[in-house]
């Protein structure tokens, strides 16, 4: 039997490597997921710009956070980008229903076909990451100040006693606890208000919608602005976490997608736990168990490997395989979306 | 009449489906469109509401002429539209269903709300339920209820009765009564025929999209013809 | 018909509502039997012009590689334009045809080969032994258990898999790895991967065709594009195969090098023919020595890009005259009437999944020896430098530029899209010039915005598809119309 420490320390050492960053990743997702199953569910078509429109909304963070710490203004222990998000949105939201109006709305109104309006949204994936790349470049950035963390390893350690620390980032928790404000607002939003509920039967029941009196073009506009806040802040938190580089934007997508459908696209909810499942799956498969294993396992039962079940540079298989395995045995997704 | 479609002629971009039809329903009637298949009754009723563009005709409501407006804009004026299918919101609650047919309405809508679930007990009962989960009369009381928040003055019905079983039908059929003696007036396309003619004030039948005969429930149900043609004798 | 569908607009036809690729245009006008020449011609005017502008070494790196684009947006064509596939993953099928390049002509690696070999061939032996004893249960089993077996038979074969593979690998690898630490090829002449390589992209799209194919667009296209990822990935990572990101450089090349080129008498011959008046003018024999040199480090650079020309012309007029003659057959008939209704087509009888199947590898197939050719040209393997704008999406951008279901159509719109793509940065860099002509050099703005060449391309291939989109949806060269 191992001793009560060791397994202290073994699940210190889960929290630290494998819960703590899968949450702070898997928040950022279903944030994306979030966005990306709104506009389907209204839309009825895979946006393929989302990852840039996220990059979009980021770009506007940090060039707002640079002007704002140029004027000596910074958020205290908080990162400043937290300041510059509100402006952010609201230019991204601005950004979107431009987009919509000079490029989408005029498909929408001919009744064209849904793959028709995927691959417009390809084209505007083009401009938009070439506007990203202009204002950014193309290289790696940080823009994160304030406190590092709320938890060190060190202070930890000396608090437990235990040879494993466990380390909060700022970042993370900041993703953790955005993400359940604004979930949670968008949930009473679609749920409580008469708006959102127009959505929501929009999306259920477009021709009874408007037989109700729901004006398209309204509930079309807010779907967008809802898009762009959830993106700029998904968009935010992920270069905040991790860093900022426009072409990893354009790699979320996967996992974003696979998300909102391992969910059941359309659905919210779906997003939200798609999300987590997603980034829990590729946390956990690719992480190395050998030090678990030295904990947890008698001396001469100790790994002698790294346990790893593949490599990190895998990740993309393990969404995409969950995506396919969801596909084949509940196309809806866990949460009964639509079927595409 | 209080709403008349007068001598509709056009079809879907093609050739005419309807061809100098006319269709009109009084308040506080019953007014049913029956037919042979693809004799354009939903076209009738669709081109009422403003689904499908007239070629020559006009749809007056109230005596004034709404030919030119959307289906959106003459249900604000007083249309209330029920569908064949697809007429509920599958995954929103009974409550939220009734509530985004109330849609266009600022005031207080309780009322009724309280109306729909006298006319329609069960569904007070079911709610918090999402109407995807109810019965098929049940989604059907559901789609009638969501119709009546608008307080229309005109009630539309595509084939109400499809689909459910014959208990459930004559249900129906006695709220639609009931509907009507709140003073409304009712039109519906009908498969079953005659028992929709025996509850019809006034009975259109159209073959070709053109009208074959017309009069009031009883006197089409006694007419030899019509009885031959298509109530099976 | 739904009766009760509210359908403000004009009622959709039969055919918008089923998945046809753009909206068709409802009257059609009759197409000039000069417009598809015509388009060439000003095709050829604009590469001339890059020629003389620019340079004849840039005008012809241009048409090589729209030859290769050419192709590529054939295959796609193929199963978007006859079919109404989506397919997100034409990076995967690009990259696919690269590893057939270095499988098919690096010359085998007999070290590593003796320390990994027989663990790789292990490695293989319990991959089948797992997909049989698999699909044996699939076939034999029922329900829950047969869930549960095979999930116990691949975490089984897995972990057994793992040790023997790993060993094997890092046998590999550690084999000279600055040089070599991968298993090789087979030391073929490079020009039998083209074949292979269509063979390896065909191969993966069945697999895939098997899986996804049942999806609908939207989800083709996510899944397609998760699948080029993974296949991107597993060539960055797996060193035994080709080396990863390290790179496989110095492939052999089916055209002479141009070093030999200036060696051989009759190419020096030739040369110095063709530039006769040139060299007259030459003071005395040492100067014409020196321009002579100059003349054939030129031309031999110029011959070998025309051989490649030479070669993929060939190439492309042989696929394209099957493509054409697969259109108009009954086979591109019943394609197109899958596409334009696939339910009227399944009530009549098509097997309409098989018919995908059989398109979507076809398409793939061209797509991958557009790839094998691609590497061949580059003379390297370089799995870092694929990403999904540029391999998958760029080739997109042709297909619905050129006009979507004509293959003259996709030929074109690889021509084009390459031709603005090359451009657009040397456009970029003018218009940067014309902005900051009269910045201080020393400025951020200044040096921020040298930097903003490169990505000015994309946005000019966004606009580009966006406009065509709109304002042209059946692309530069429209599919035909057959009316029976």
């Amino acid at each position: 039997m191992p001793e009560t420490i060791d397994i202290l320390n073994a699940l210190t050492l889960m929290t630290n490597f494998v819960f703590v960053p899968a949450l702070a990743y898997g928040s950022q997702l279903a944030l994306g997921a979030l966005g990306v199953t709104l506009v389907f569910g209204i839309l009825r078509f895979a946006n393929f710009a989302h990852g840039d429109l996220m990059a979009f909304g980021t770009t506007m963070t940090i060039l707002l956070t640079w002007a704002l710490q140029a004027q000596g203004i910074t958020f205290g222990v908080l990162p400043t980008a937290l300041l510059a998000l509100v402006p952010a949105i609201i230019v991204t939201a601005v950004a979107a229903i431009l987009i919509d109006k000079s490029v989408f709305s005029f498909y929408r109104k001919r009744k064209a076909a849904p793959v028709v309006l995927v691959i417009a949204s390809v084209g505007v994936m083009f401009m938009l990451s070439a506007i990203v790349r202009f204002i950014m470049g193309t290289e790696d950035r940080r823009f994160t100040d304030g406190e590092r963390f709320v938890v060190r390893a060190l202070d930890f350690k000396k608090w437990s006693g235990l040879d494993e620390g466990l380390a909060i980032q700022t970042t993370q928790a900041i993703t953790v606890v955005v993400t359940l404000v604004v979930v949670t607002a968008l949930f009473i939003f679609l749920n409580r208000t008469r708006t959102g509920k127009a959505m929501r039967a929009y999306s259920d029941n477009e021709d009874l919608a408007l037989l109700s009196g729901i004006n398209p073009d309204r509930i079309v506009m807010i779907t967008w602005i809802i898009a762009a806040v959830l993106a700029t802040i998904a968009g935010t938190l992920y270069g905040l976490d991790k860093s900022f580089k426009p072409f990893t934007y354009l790699q979320l997508l996967l996992p974003i997608f696979a998300s909102a459908i391992v969910g059941g696209i359309g659905q919210p909810i779906g997003a939200v736990v798609g999300g987590y499942i997603i980034a829990f799956s590729e946390v956990m498969l690719t992480y190395a168990y050998k030090k678990f294993g030295t904990y947890l396992l008698p001396d001469d039962l100790a790994p002698s490997g790294l346990v790893q079940f593949l490599g990190t540079d895998y990740k993309f298989a393990i969404s995409f395989i969950i995506l396919v395995v969801v596909l084949l045995i509940r196309p809806t997704g866990i949460f009964k979306g639509k079927v595409l | 009449m209080y709403l008349i479609g007068e001598s509709m002629t056009g079809g879907y971009g093609g050739a005419d489906i309807l061809k100098d039809c006319t269709v009109g329903v009084e308040k506080g009637e019953i007014a049913v469109i029956v037919g042979p298949n693809g004799a354009g009754k939903s076209t009738a009723m669709k081109a009422m509401l403003g689904m499908l563009q007239l070629r020559l005709g006009r749809v007056v409501l109230d005596g004034k002429d709404i030919t030119k407006l959307t289906p959106q804009a003459r249900v604000a004026e007083g249309i209330a539209f029920v569908p064949q299918t697809n007429n509920v919101f599958t995954s929103m609650s009974v409550e939220e269903n009734l509530e985004m047919g109330a849609y266009l309405r600022r005031d207080d809508i309780r009322a009724t709300m309280e109306q729909v679930y006298t006319l329609f007990p069960i569904l007070k009962e079911k709610r918090r339920q999402p109407a995807g989960e109810l019965s098929g009369g049940q989604r059907q009381q559901v789609a009638v209820g969501r119709a009546l928040m608008t307080r229309p003055t005109v009630l539309m019905l595509d084939e109400p009765t499809a689909g459910v079983s014959p208990i459930v039908m004559d249900e129906l059929f006695d709220r639609i009564l009931e509907v009507r003696d709140t003073g409304l007036a009712i039109l519906m396309v009908e498969q079953n025929a005659r028992q929709a003619l025996n509850i019809a004030d006034r009975g259109y039948v159209l073959v070709g999209g053109e009208n074959w005969r017309t009069g009031t429930g009883h006197e089409l149900l006694a007419n030899p013809e019509v009885r031959k043609s298509f109530l099976g004798g | 018909m739904t009766d009760t569908s509210l359908n403000t607009g004009p009622e959709k036809t039969e055919a918008e509502k089923t998945s046809a690729p753009m909206p068709t245009a409802i009257v059609q006008k009759r197409q000039s039997p000069w417009r598809a020449p015509l388009v060439f011609l000003a095709m050829a005017v604009a590469i001339a012009a890059v020629g003389f502008g620019q340079s004849w070494s840039v005008a012809l790196a241009i048409v090589n590689m729209s030859l290769v684009s050419a192709l590529m947006a054939m295959g796609l064509n193929l199963q978007w334009g006859y079919a109404g596939l989506f397919n997100a993953g034409v990076m995967a099928f690009t990259a696919l045809g690269g590893l057939a390049a270095v499988v098919v002509s690096h010359p085998p690696v007999w070290e590593a080969l003796n320390a990994g070999g027989r663990g790789l061939t292990l490695s293989a032996v319990i991959v089948v032994a797992i997909i049989a004893t698999t699909a044996f249960v699939a076939a034999n089993l029922k329900g829950k258990l047969r869930s549960f077996t095979i999930f116990v038979i691949v975490v089984a074969g897995y972990i057994i898999l793992r040790p023997v593979f790993g060993e094997a690998v890092s046998a590999v690898e550690a084999v000279d790895p600055a040089r070599t630490g991968f298993i090789g090829g087979l030391g073929l002449p490079i020009m039998a991967s083209w074949i292979v390589g269509g063979i390896f992209a065909a191969a993966v799209a069945w697999l895939i065709g098997k899986v996804a194919l049942g999806l609908r667009s939207d989800y083709l296209a996510i899944a397609t594009l998760g699948i080029s990822e993974i296949v991107i990935a597993v060539l960055k990572n797996e060193d035994w195969l080709a080396r990863g990101v390290k790179n496989v450089t110095g492939l052999k090349r089916p055209v002479p090098y141009e070093i030999d080129l200036q060696q051989t008498p009759w190419f020096i011959d030739l040369v110095s023919r063709f530039h006769a008046d040139t060299l007259a003018t030459a003071a005395d024999a040492a100067a014409r020595e020196s321009m002579l040199r100059q003349l054939l480090i030129e031309a031999s650079s110029a011959f070998v890009k025309i051989a490649y020309a030479g070669l993929f012309t060939v190439v492309l007029l042989i696929i394209l005259a099957l493509c054409v003659r697969a259109l108009n057959s009954p086979w591109g008939r019943m394609m197109r009437a899958i596409r334009d209704n696939e339910e009227a087509a399944a009530a009549m009888g098509k097997d309409i999944k098989a018919r995908h199947l059989q398109i979507f590898v076809l398409g793939s197939a061209i797509i991958g020896i557009a790839g094998a050719m691609m590497t061949t040209l580059d003379g390297q393997f370089t799995p870092g430098t694929y990403n999904p704008l540029r391999f998958t999406f760029l080739v997109w951008v042709m297909v619905i530029v050129g006009g979507s279901g004509n293959n003259l159509g996709a030929v074109i719109g690889g021509f084009l899209i390459w031709f603005i793509w090359v451009e657009a940065e040397p456009a970029g860099r003018f218009i940067v010039e014309m902005l900051s002509a009269n910045m201080d050099p020393e400025t951020p703005l200044y040096r921020h915005l040298q930097d903003i060449a490169a990505p000015f391309r994309l946005f000019v291939m966004g606009l580009v598809l966006l406009i065509v989109m709109r304002f042209s949806p059946r692309g530069i060269l429209p599919e035909k119309v057959r009316h029976s």
